[in-house]
């Protein structure tokens, strides 16, 4: 489905301070994957999202998606079969205009010069409402005015609209509070379930990393050094992915934000 | 002052405030929607005067109109290409085609700073000839340029609710958001700018067949001026819903006009407009900074000499 053969990138090259971010990455992603990604502070999993959205070009490598190179393909081209959620609940969602603007923009529907139909209103209306948030009722105003909880599930929503063929989710909950977190990460599970998604999601909070999907990947140093699946997976608790981590690395996992628990 | 120069006065003021208000309307797309500081709306304003001017005074009042808004969508292309695909600063690319401008628009006058259309038909004498058995023979300035506003302002809104318009205000609010859904903000930035500078070109070709005359000087300033009444349409119809915005931004051309018509009457001097125009748009983008930054003062005031006091 997704096919990653052999990415670089390097920032500032040919600088002091030259950082090779992703270091010969591979990776192969089936249909219908839940992959969470775990690893210490630059380990490079967000540049790994980056690369796969087309924030960037790699400067090697080949990306596939669906047997397509994707490679060279720029970020707005590439939207349209992947979905994207930042941890900034603001960068998803244009604070100047209406919630029905901005999920009319989202869906795509019509050409250029066509106006939100009725119906259309009513779809997203009724979209809306699935959030259980009381959304549906304040179609009319802007998006700034919403909570970060709210914009972030709102965002989810949008970048769903149209079910997209990878989700990539960067830690889309780690600036929300906690019970906001854990009512956007639940209806995250039910939308890619509904949907039969694709998706990837970075997390900094071990234990949902290893109960949320059927793959968990684990990165340092701007490389995959565990990939862990099916029954192994199962058997995997939070101290041994320290300890895997240790082994793999050669050093302790450190992140500020690195919930243990 | 009797009634009825107070009426002249109120009538001058109209007829300049709506034809700027075109230019206004441009703003608002650009500054407002695109959040893009179009500097080279100066030049853009001068070349729908001069080409509107040449086509005039070649016998084609109406042609002109087009023609000064194909003018201004060239313009606007190659200020947007420049600051989406050449990697120039927005605003440099402004103030570089602008300065590029000033040499086209002496071209187009055929070598020479001024022209003059005394003697050719333009829109608003074809207008005064078709109101002269009507109320309104002594308005005809008014109508044309009513007619332009309201023409241009009922696209404009229909056209902001439009994918296409939507996806344009979403550029200036959120381009990462833009991207997201699939749609390249530098195609909607050159398609904002193209649309933005035609309707500055048209307000520049209609002041020069309203006064009948252009010189190389026409533009200079506008987008100060426009600004400046953009500003104070803010004020009253900012926070409203977009076709209120619309009126707003009309509003403020007509007010800004007014306000200065009536400071001429207390002789100040013509030569005042352009500083009286920067010193609003100062005032209106300090104004809301200073008051968020007034509390902390006023702490620090009280913190200084609170303690002297004791």
């Amino acid at each position: 489905m997704l096919k990653i053969s052999h990415i670089s990138k390097t920032f500032n090259p040919g600088t002091a301070d030259a950082k090779k971010a992703i270091d010969d990455l591979s990776l192969e992603v089936k249909r219908g994957d839940f992959i969470t990604v775990i690893g210490a502070n630059g380990a490079g999993k967000s540049t790994l999202f980056n690369a796969i959205a087309g924030s960037f070009i790699t400067d090697s490598g080949t990306i596939e998606l669906n047997g397509k190179d994707i490679s060279l393909m720029p970020e707005h081209k590439r939207a349209k079969k992947i979905g994207r959620l930042f941890q900034d609940p603001m960068r998803g969602s244009a604070p100047g205009m209406t919630v029905e603007e901005n999920l009319a923009l989202a869906a795509g529907r019509g050409g250029w010069l066509s106006h939100v139909s009725k119906a259309d209103k009513k779809a997203f209306r009724d979209r809306v409402a699935l959030l259980d948030m009381g959304l549906e009722n304040r179609m009319n105003q802007p998006v700034g005015l919403l909570s970060g909880g709210q914009r972030q599930a709102l965002t989810l929503m949008m970048a769903t609209f149209e079910p997209p063929e990878l989700l990539l989710l960067d830690e889309h909950t780690a600036a929300l509070d906690p019970a906001t977190a854990e009512k956007v990460l639940s209806l995250t599970e039910s939308i890619v379930s509904e949907n039969n998604l694709t998706c990837m999601m970075i997390t900094h909070n071990m234990q949902s990393a290893l109960e949320l999907g059927n793959r968990t990947i684990m990165m340092n140093d701007g490389r995959i050094i565990m990939d862990t699946s099916g029954e192994e997976r199962k058997s995997l608790t939070v101290a041994d992915l320290l300890v895997k981590f240790r082994e793999a690395a050669g050093k302790d996992l450190s992140n500020d934000r690195m919930l243990l628990i | 002052m009797s009634l009825g120069s107070v009426l002249t006065l109120l009538q001058t003021a109209s007829e300049l405030g709506l034809i700027s208000a075109l230019t206004v309307l441009a703003l608002y797309l650009s500054y407002s929607m695109l959040n893009v500081c179009d500097l080279s709306t100066d030049g853009c304003f001068t070349l729908g005067a001069t080409v509107g001017a040449v086509v005039t005074l070649s016998g084609h009042p109406f042609l002109a109109i087009p023609a000064a808004m194909a003018a201004g969508v060239s313009s606007g292309f190659i200020t947007a290409f420049l600051q989406t695909k050449m990697g120039v600063n927005s605003l440099l690319a402004g103030i570089i085609v602008n300065t590029a401008l000033y040499s086209v628009n002496i071209a187009v006058m055929g070598s020479s700073s001024i022209l003059n259309m005394n003697s050719s038909e333009t829109v608003f004498t074809k207008a005064r000839d078709l109101l002269s058995n009507t109320p309104f023979k002594e308005q005809y300035k008014l109508v044309v340029a009513a007619i332009a506003v309201i023409a241009v302002g009922v696209l404009l809104a229909l056209f902001l609710r439009t994918r296409l318009g939507l996806a344009i205000r979403a550029t200036g609010n959120n381009p990462d958001m833009v991207r997201s859904s699939s749609i390249n903000p530098v195609f909607t930035t050159i398609i904002g700018l193209c649309i933005a500078n035609s309707f500055t070109a048209l307000s520049g070709c209609l002041l020069a067949q309203s006064q009948k005359s252009v010189n190389i000087d026409i533009g200079t300033g506008m987008v100060t001026i426009a600004l400046a009444s953009l500003l104070i349409g803010n004020v009253f119809l900012g926070r409203k819903k977009i076709p209120l915005q619309i009126v707003g931004m009309v509003l403020g051309a007509f007010i800004f006009r007014l306000v200065y018509t009536v400071a001429l009457r207390f002789d100040m001097p013509a030569f005042m407009l352009k500083f009286v125009s920067s010193v609003i748009v100062i005032a209106a983008i300090s104004i809301p900074y200073l008051k968020t930054r007034f509390p902390l003062f006023k702490r620090r005031l009280k913190q200084r000499f609170g303690r002297r006091a004791m």
